[in-house]
């Protein structure tokens, strides 16, 4: 084999990676695009740049593996999922169409992206050129050196991103606290305030009837043997989820003497 | 085998992020799809290094994803503000901001 031609062809056991490592490559990325949920499209990237990382150390680049499986599915992935957290893990696509046809219309954009690229890359004679040297390969001072030596003005102008990107991150999830703060001396002045609209002073009465049942469902019986209805949780009164008072214990209790305690205002001051 | 199927396999993952680009409309994979834009031209980056011997291409595959993770880190910060005041990661809903 010529130097020409060794430059130009693998070995059997590149072959062989390459062969099985980029259908299932393929395949992640198209999950990408079909997949429903954004947490299943990071796994399926974190797929692909962890192959991707496996090519480049097969193909003579060894430091570049490394720093893509540190960067990439180290930091960055991990930055893709933490978000995802925060946004909802459940934040799926919406799959109504806003523009008409856009699906197929983007569809074909890609397809024929892909035939001019593969068209263009297929059709080319590269030159012959040198492969790389057993020393080039093996350590990445050769690295080092261009990258400190031709290209030490791109790495300055690099870190300066770099500090740049993490003061922007700052100043863009940096929010400014608009209301005040609820402390319990403004919780306190709320309530005495409330008082002259009907409000209570005291904290809401605990929910259920402890005889029978002590769900969180069911109100507490007032002394007058009424139920209080203010005594449930607001949110599962408005979600209809109450429960009445046991009938029984309502009867026996209201019958015997006439109320003379009237009925506290449900919407009295909210217990927080 | 070819070492130019390295190219070709680059050409097909750049084209399957740019259509992910063009359909999907969570703004986070959408973002996805532009990093495997960038990961695609890394490989190619790579793989033309080797052609020609010089390592000049892993050195700009280098700074491609240096680039890359500051960009996320604006992008994602990004997203996070639009999320927090709008309640959505949709980039249909983000065309609400200029009125």
């Amino acid at each position: 084999m010529t130097p020409d031609m060794a430059a130009m062809t693998t070995t059997d056991g590149e072959a062989f990676l390459f062969w099985v490592l980029a259908p299932l490559m393929v395949l992640a990325a198209l999950g990408l695009l079909f997949v429903r949920r954004a947490v299943h499209a990071a796994l399926c990237l974190v797929f692909v740049m962890v192959s991707l990382a496996i090519m480049y150390i097969a193909s003579g680049a060894p430091f570049l593996g490394v720093v893509q499986v540190v960067v990439y599915t180290g930091a960055v992935m991990m930055l893709f999922l933490f978000v995802l957290m925060l946004v909802g893990v459940d934040a799926s696509d919406s799959l109504t169409e806003t523009i008409r046809g856009q699906r197929w219309i983007g569809l074909l954009l890609g397809l024929g992206l892909a035939v001019v690229l593969i068209g263009v890359v297929s059709r080319a004679t590269f030159l012959p050129g040198t492969p790389l040297t057993e020393n080039q390969v093996a350590n990445p001072v050769g690295l080092a050196r261009i990258l400190f030596g031709d290209y030490v003005l791109a790495m300055e102008t690099v870190g300066v991103l770099l500090v740049t990107a993490a003061m922007g991150a700052l100043v863009l999830t940096h929010r400014r606290r608009l209301e005040t703060k609820r402390t319990q001396r403004w919780v306190a002045e709320q309530r005495v305030k409330a008082l002259a609209e009907g409000g209570t002073l005291t904290p809401l009465p605990a929910p259920g009837v402890y005889a029978q049942s002590n769900a969180m469902d069911t109100p507490a019986l007032g002394p007058d043997g009424r139920p209080l209805e203010h005594s449930v949780s607001r949110v599962l009164r408005i979600r209809g989820q109450e429960k009445a008072a046991p009938a029984s214990l309502v009867e026996t209790r209201s019958a015997g003497q006439v109320s003379t305690v009237p009925a506290a205002t449900p919407d009295g001051g909210e217990d927080s | 085998m070819e070492i130019t199927n390295y190219v070709v396999l680059a050409c097909i993952l750049f084209a399957i992020g740019a259509t992910t680009v063009l359909l999907r409309r969570n703004a986070i994979v959408v973002f996805m799809g532009v990093e495997l834009m960038l990961n695609a031209t890394n490989l190619a980056f790579v793989t033309f290094a080797r052609i020609h011997g010089d390592l000049t291409g892993q050195v700009l595959a280098f700074f491609v994803m240096v680039v890359a993770a500051a960009e996320v880190v604006v992008g994602l910060a990004i997203i996070v503000t639009i999320f927090r005041t709008r309640r959505s990661a949709s980039v249909d809903d983000v065309n609400l901001l200029h009125g």
